[in-house]
């Protein structure tokens, strides 16, 4: 029998000592979705995991996986799931395929250590010690050796953290390759683009509490507006956000650091405004970028802080 | 179904060893540094007859070069004439072991805690004595030995060989999980269904299969070199090593427990080694210490471990006699592995 939900939790609750960790997180993972928690560094996802692993045990709060609890079912939790920890260091003196069959091991059931390899990519580097992996690469295996035991449930914790654009790209190929043949993944990331392109559902987290939820799409069709303009003026203040307010299709105005940022619903028929406006004024502009409204954008509507603060 | 690759015990193991025989640095410490002390030390205090003691003759006078010549025919005394005060200078600072001053009576002057000193006196006495016309009432006869087993090299090779099961097993073991703990793999290990108790017997199954070529290669070099014997029997050797090597593998263990990095441990690690060090005795009887110490020096593991193997090396002890110290090495084992079971950091 199938539980309904692969993961879920109520009231959810973790402090160190005075620091509250996570503050009352209710989440539902379906089976077969790519579920990712998206928030800043120390917004508590890494916390969350960990609890939903059974690695801490939570203040407050129920937790059931797969249908199961830690208490009860330990031992059967940790042949069912299969998990990428962030910053596990692997033997350095050890083969990729040592590592691979170190952990295999411990398995019941499983697939081959040749086959799991294949799917990250890791086939020429197989005698290779770790050490000599590169940070891409050690990541690979680390997402190798979480799906030696063919796991019905997969974390992945900051998977990307760290690499470079091209390493991310192969990896972000992996999690869609996994997510397309339904394996269950929870997935968390500081990268807006990332839960963008893998996620079915994203969790915004931000000091420890959710603060939205639903598909990409959706949470961008949260903003009411579509577009993003951001510009940057000589002399910012000349510009009152009174006056860009009351620009057509306009639906927030957001200024940090010099640079002003309009959620904008029509942009056909904001930006020749703002143009003129910047004309009758005799501005001089220093930048102009229009985008389409991403998560980055959401978690800034959300919170007024822009992801990569912290 | 698919293949596993052996089950994870084995993995475990083989984990360990791997990345024991990888590491250049443990294969010097686990095998060449106990031959290289051997050496050291062999030929440092290789017998050989002993060096002749110096004895000063205090003065220049004709009475002084009478003493000189009855002393030189000693063979055991070194002797130089010297003035009073150059004389006494030496005798502080342990140059010469005894200043004689002719004269009657006849004088010397020594440190009567310097065995060396009586040793010199002794002689001088009997020389000066003899020069005087004493006559010996008894006929004597010496007859010398250079017995196996009775030099300083058999002594020291048991020690060596203890002092190195207790190195390598409390470093091998503990250095290795702490290691394991810094770099977040522990924790990874217990994400995954491992049995803790499989991750812990793996590392001191590890640390086994590399005792028996160390044990090995040590006294192959100690019967080689200097034909230090065993005289009991293999089996009773095997099982004070193993006794031993497990006792140090639950005390690396339970300094492992806890500390989060390698630096921590090495504290803890050498709080704990030192004192064995210094007085189960590695380099010279433990009997040495006052009598007071006697029942703490002997809870020590390692002093167990080194009288075993002196009682089987040397004496030709038989498994009867040394129950009382495997008793000992056994409950340093099933302690440790207990405590630190319960006080183990696995994150």
């Amino acid at each position: 029998m199938t539980p309904d939900a692969a993961i879920r939790c109520r009231g959810l609750v973790k402090h160190y000592g005075d620091v509250v960790a996570v503050d009352g997180l209710d989440l539902e993972v379906r089976p077969g979705e790519c579920f990712g928690l998206l928030g800043p560094n120390g917004a508590g996802k890494t916390t969350t995991v960990e609890i939903l692993q059974g690695l801490l045990p939570p203040t407050a709060g129920s937790v059931e996986v797969l249908g199961r609890t830690w208490d009860r079912d330990r031992a059967e939790l940790r042949q069912r799931l299969g998990t990428q920890l962030q910053e596990t260091l692997f033997p350095e003196k050890l083969t990729v395929r040592e590592t691979l069959q170190l952990f295999r091991s411990f398995y019941r059931r499983g697939m081959d250590v040749e086959d799991a390899l294949a799917v990250v990519g890791l086939e020429e580097k197989r005698t290779a010690r770790v050490k000599q992996l590169s940070g891409g690469q050690r990541q690979r295996l680390a997402i190798a050796v979480a799906l030696v035991s063919e796991p019905e449930l997969l974390f992945l914790d900051e998977p990307t953290a760290g690499l470079d654009p091209q390493a991310r790209r192969q990896l972000w190929e992996i999690v869609l390759a996994l997510r397309a043949r339904g394996r269950t993944v929870l997935l968390t990331t500081h990268y807006m683009d990332e839960a963008e392109r893998l996620c079915d559902r994203v969790a915004v987290v931000d000091h420890g509490r959710m603060i939205a939820l639903g598909t990409p799409q959706e949470l961008i069709a949260s903003l009411g507006a579509e577009h993003v303009v951001e510009f940057a003026a000589a002399d910012g203040a000349a510009l009152a956000p009174a006056a860009l307010r009351a620009l057509p299709g306009v639906t927030a105005v957001h200024a940090e650091d010099g640079t002003v940022r309009l959620t904008v619903a029509r942009i056909h028929e904001t930006v020749p405004a703002l143009m003129a406006l910047v004309r009758d004024r005799a501005i001089e502009l220093t930048r102009l970028v229009t985008h389409h409204a991403t998560l980055e954008d959401v978690f800034l509507h959300l919170t007024g802080r822009s992801l990569r603060d912290e | 179904m698919s293949k596993r690759g052996g089950g994870p015990l084995l993995q475990l193991t083989l984990w360990r060893l791997r990345e024991l025989m990888r590491e250049p640095e443990a294969v010097f410490w686990v095998f060449a540094f106990p031959i290289l002390l051997a050496l050291a030390l062999g030929i440092a205090f290789k017998n050989r007859a002993p060096q002749a003691l110096a004895v000063a003759v205090q003065g220049t006078t004709g009475r002084a070069d009478s003493a000189v010549a009855a002393l030189g025919v000693e063979s055991r005394l070194r002797v130089v004439a010297l003035d009073s005060v150059e004389a006494y200078r030496r005798l502080r600072t342990g140059r010469v072991a005894l200043v004689v001053v002719p004269g009657d009576p006849l004088t010397f002057r020594y440190d009567s805690t310097r065995e060396e000193s009586h040793l010199a006196r002794l002689l001088a006495h009997a020389a000066l004595q003899q020069a005087a016309g004493r006559r010996d009432v008894r006929d004597v006869r010496d007859v010398t030995t250079a017995e196996r087993g009775a030099r300083y090299i058999d002594f020291l090779i048991p020690g060596l060989l203890g002092l190195n099961i207790m190195g390598t097993g409390m470093w091998g073991i503990g250095f290795g999980i702490v290691q394991t703990r810094q770099r977040g793999l522990l924790k990874r290990l217990v994400a995954s269904p491992m049995r803790k108790s499989e991750f812990m017997l793996g590392q001191v199954l590890a640390r086994l299969v590399f005792l028996v070529f160390e044990v090995g290669v040590v006294l192959a070099f100690g019967a080689l070199a200097f034909g230090v014997p065993l005289r009991g029997s293999l089996l009773h050797l095997s099982v004070i090593v193993l006794a031993g090597a497990l006792a140090f593998s639950g005390l690396g263990l339970l300094v492992a427990s806890r500390p989060r990095t390698v630096e921590g441990v090495s504290g803890l690690m050498n709080l704990a080694m030192v004192p064995m060090w210094v007085l189960s005795g590695v380099f010279f009887a433990w009997s040495h210490f006052p009598e007071a110490m006697h029942p703490f020096i002997r809870l020590l593991p390692l002093t167990a471990l080194n009288d075993g193997l002196r009682a089987v090396l040397l004496e030709g002890a038989g498994i009867g006699t040394t129950l009382g110290l495997l008793a000992n090495m056994a409950m340093w084992a099933v302690g440790s592995f207990a405590v630190s079971l319960k006080i183990f950091r696995w994150s």
